[in-house]
């Protein structure tokens, strides 16, 4: 299926892509154009492909049919203007300060020494005072909490000034008051950049309100549209070709697959369909 | 004690050695490979007692060993470098080889000790020349990667992103530690190559400084502690391995010791 939102020029248009991990086909026949300055949430369950399309995206796995364009380009690795900020995971070289950290991405894919200069010192400053950063600069990063590690990663994203985020579950190892506060500081970033942002996220709730468009992964699928059009019982139920309820409560938006279960959350883990 | 020419050769010696040993252990320790580091320091061993059987000089085996065995390990990625069991196989292996080898070898003893535990005060000019071209070779390449490098250390996924080649980076890396090896082994031996590459290495990266800094002060360091070394041993007549690992361990210790006392 084919979504074309608005007549702004197009950040990231995919024509007819299936993309495979391991083998296995995660994606079939996608094809979709994202405008620019558009804050896109993506949403599906663990293994509906966010991973994969981003990796795509970023020209480290080809797509196994389809074309793939960013700013009217082909997508490629290294691509300056594509900033990605992967998971959060083991801390290494936490004994280095917020900003030796942050300076570390800096032209990172250059050969020689790390050495920044004038120039390259000033643009750490500013991706730090982008973000609020600026008192965890010369805190060592093993003693800064999830948010603040966080902080410094987006930091990092935005040194090659990008004009297209891919964001991995950015919100995954937040607690809930920190979730809404880091979505609201990317969107205001994207906002006074005019990025395009590509989130992908468990779930819905934190990114109310925010986000121009929802892109939900689904059974090899994927739908594009405005919160409205997409998370509706009508269209989430052809999409996934089963029973899914859309239910509305209290301001928030739960995704109720048949027989109880939470349709975006990994289903072993009982209470938590709570959340969409 | 600089009188001698052989005291002159040996500080020398530990100077273009220490140069190497301190930034390249940095990234080691940073990185998380000290164990494959201290692989690759048998599998020289091995190519030294080989290299001893056929009658060429120890310091090729044990770069050509070690070489090999870097880049092997490179290739491999994770599947290698990052397991315990399989370091550890390799290892005793090699070292199991390099028995064999010194057992076919009727000079055996010496040669023994002199590899395993290092003899500064036996390196001759010849292999000074060698030294200082590895050195200055091994420099080189960690300046042309070094800021790749630490990027692709601390965030894998970004640095791939952003197009750094992270299995070629790799495996350049774990050559240049093989080299680095050989070159230590000169001076500490195979079985305390620990005692320059990693201990001031982490000494320094517990300061916390700034990268150029901390490879820089890493250099300082390991030179500091292999002149150390050298200059205890002339006034007490113990082996300046000895002395080497002793400072190693203790300035690792007594930094520790200083940052606990300032936290409180």
């Amino acid at each position: 299926m084919t979504a074309v939102l608005s007549s702004s020029p197009d950040s990231i248009r995919l024509h007819d892509v299936t993309l495979a991990r391991g083998g296995r086909v995660v994606l079939s026949q996608i094809s979709l154009a994202i405008p620019q300055g558009s804050f896109v949430g993506v949403l599906g369950a663990n293994g509906a492909g966010k991973t994969t399309l981003f990796h795509a995206l970023l020209g480290l796995e080809p797509a196994v049919q389809g074309s793939m364009q960013i700013n009217g380009q082909p997508v490629q690795r290294g691509h300056r203007s594509v900033g990605y900020m992967p998971q959060m995971r083991k801390l290494i070289g936490g004994q280095f300060t917020g900003w030796s950290m942050v300076a570390s991405a800096l032209h990172g894919q250059r050969w020689g020494l790390p050495w920044y200069g004038r120039a390259g010192r000033a643009a750490v400053d500013a991706a730090l005072a982008a973000v609020d950063a600026q008192d965890l600069a010369q805190r060592p990063v093993a003693a800064l909490s999830g948010g603040e590690r966080q902080r410094l990663l987006l930091a990092q994203t935005l040194l090659d000034d990008p004009s297209v985020l891919l964001l991995d579950e950015p919100l995954a190892s937040l607690d809930p008051a920190r979730m809404r506060e880091t979505v609201e500081r990317i969107h205001t970033l994207a906002r006074a950049r005019n990025m395009t942002v590509l989130m992908s996220a468990h779930d819905i709730n934190p990114l109310l309100g925010l986000m121009d468009h929802v892109l939900y992964l689904a059974r090899g699928r994927a739908l594009l549209g405005t919160v409205d059009e997409v998370i509706t019982t009508k269209a989430l139920t052809a999409l996934y070709g089963a029973p899914v309820d859309v239910v509305r409560a209290g301001g928030r938006v739960f995704v109720v697959a048949e027989g109880g279960g939470s349709a975006l959350q990994e289903h072993d883990c009982g209470g938590c369909g709570a959340h969409a | 004690m600089l009188d001698y020419d052989f005291m002159r050769t040996a500080f020398l010696a530990a100077l273009l050695v220490a140069l190497v040993c301190g930034p390249v252990g940095w990234f080691l320790v940073l990185r998380g490979q000290t164990f494959a580091s201290h692989a690759l320091s048998h599998v020289g061993f091995a190519g030294a007692t080989g290299a001893l059987m056929l009658g060429l000089s120890p310091l090729t085996g044990l770069a050509g060993g070690a070489l090999a065995a870097g880049i092997l390990m490179g290739l491999a990625g994770d599947r290698v470098a990052g397991r315990d069991v399989m370091i550890g196989l390799v290892l005793s292996v090699a070292m199991g080889v390099g028995a064999l080898f010194l057992h076919l070898l009727t000079r055996s003893a010496s040669a023994a000790t002199a590899l395993l535990f290092g003899d500064i005060l036996g390196i001759s000019p010849g292999m000074l020349g060698w030294l200082v071209l590895l050195s200055a070779g091994c420099l080189l390449g960690l300046g042309i990667m070094a800021r790749p490098l630490l990027f692709a250390t601390l965030q894998p996924e970004m640095a791939e992103a952003k197009g750094v080649p992270l299995q070629l980076l790799d495996v350049l890396f774990l050559a240049l530690v093989a080299i680095a090896t050989a070159e230590c082994a000169q001076i500490t031996g195979v079985l305390l190559v620990f005692t320059l590459m990693v201990a001031p290495a982490a000494t320094v990266l517990r300061l916390g400084l700034s990268p150029l800094a901390g490879l820089g002060a890493a250099a300082g360091l390991a030179l500091a502690e292999a002149w150390g070394g050298l200059i205890l041993s002339w006034y007490t007549d113990c082996p300046t391995s000895f002395w080497i690992a002793l400072l190693g361990g203790a300035g690792f210790l007594l930094v520790g010791l200083a940052q606990r006392l300032r936290a409180r």
